[in-house]
């Protein structure tokens, strides 16, 4: 398909999204980084049966705690698409690399930049 | 077991403010099945706390540690080895837990990071209710197995007040009418006779009137 993303984006691969857990999204801002988002199965076509639908929920709940903490919470967002879908892995990792370049760097960054000067 | 929640993060960070080195201590016991202050909240508290201070340019060290029970002598001589290398204890156990270990650390600031709520069951995993006030004097042989302590809302022994409504608390409309179900459990018992039993007034002094409570087995002390 040839398509362009941000080489800036990592993939972390999990054997489904069900395995993500609220402190693996926290330790991932507390290391710095701008934005997360988690890349599920469509909602209903889980191999695992909720997997991802249990991700989503806990997206959800680390938002929230994001937010406690003084982080945007659109730093973090839950996306479903299926394995066939190139374009559309593009498509978000694009449109989530620009919603983090309007949002400029984590304020954690910040901070520490502001600190060491 | 007992339930609790977390405090909010800002009450937490409040209390943490003049520190620069904590101990986050948490209980794997009823606190943990609560999913309020077990080892997995130790984590995620201790990483909100670090991202929170961080961003106001004050970082803190944290040290995560958690005990197999904070209400007992047994464990909480774990962290007599390194409690003194951190300023304050900021305790994830149950009101018993965080007072134990004020109790055997008394030079050292222990402040707490759970509100605790209530004795209760686990209904579906993520949702815990009330059924146990620690009343100290059990009728629940008198009230097929629905206690009118902790689930009426005054704690009535004969029969529901003018409140109840279509089996509901007017309380909260999502509350059961305690006797509404200590009837229908009457009734699948066949034990609705006993609803005509007078219960005299309860005697509160093994509850919370007389003070806090001991118990003691001396075939069980050591001295």
């Amino acid at each position: 398909m040839r398509l362009n993303y941000p080489t800036f984006i990592k993939i972390i691969k999990v054997p489904c999204t069900g395995r993500v857990d609220i402190l693996t999204l926290l330790k991932a801002f507390e290391a710095g980084v701008d934005g997360a988002y988690v890349a599920g199965c469509m909602e209903g076509e889980c191999h695992f049966l909720k997997g991802n639908i249990r991700a989503r929920k806990r997206v959800e709940y680390a938002k929230t705690l994001l937010a406690e903490v003084g982080i945007e919470p659109e730093r973090l967002e839950m996306y479903n698409l299926s394995a066939a879908q190139g374009a559309r892995f593009a498509a978000i990792a694009n449109e989530m690399a620009e919603k983090i370049r309007s949002l400029g760097p984590s304020p954690l960054k910040k901070a520490k930049a502001a600190f060491v000067a | 077991m007992i339930v609790g929640n977390r405090k909010p993060f800002e009450e937490i960070l409040e209390m943490v403010k003049p520190f620069k080195k904590i101990l986050l201590l948490g209980c794997r016991e009823c606190i943990t099945v609560c999913a309020a202050g077990g080892e997995r909240e130790v984590g995620v508290l201790a990483s909100e706390l670090k991202m929170a201070r961080a961003k106001d340019g004050q970082e803190i060290e944290i040290k995560e540690f958690t005990l197999e029970r904070q209400c007992d002598y047994e464990f909480i001589d774990q962290i007599k080895p390194f409690i003194d290398d951190y300023e304050a204890v900021v305790s994830m156990a149950c009101g018993a837990g965080i007072q134990y270990t004020a109790e055997h650390y008394p030079s050292k600031i222990v402040l707490p990071a759970i509100n605790t709520t209530f004795l209760g069951v686990t209904l579906e995993q993520g949702v815990w209710s009330e059924r146990c006030q620690g009343c100290g004097e059990c009728v629940l042989h008198l009230t097929g197995g629905v206690c009118p302590v902790a689930r009426c809302a005054k704690s009535l022994f004969n029969g529901p007040c003018g409140g109840s409504a279509s089996g509901k608390c007017e309380v909260n409309k999502d509350t059961d009418c305690a006797w509404q179900l200590i009837v229908d459990r009457l009734k699948t018992l066949g034990q609705l006779d006993r609803y005509e039993d007078f219960i005299p007034a309860k005697d509160w002094k093994p509850s919370r009137d007389g003070g806090p409570r001991t118990r003691v087995r001396e075939d069980l002390r050591l001295c």
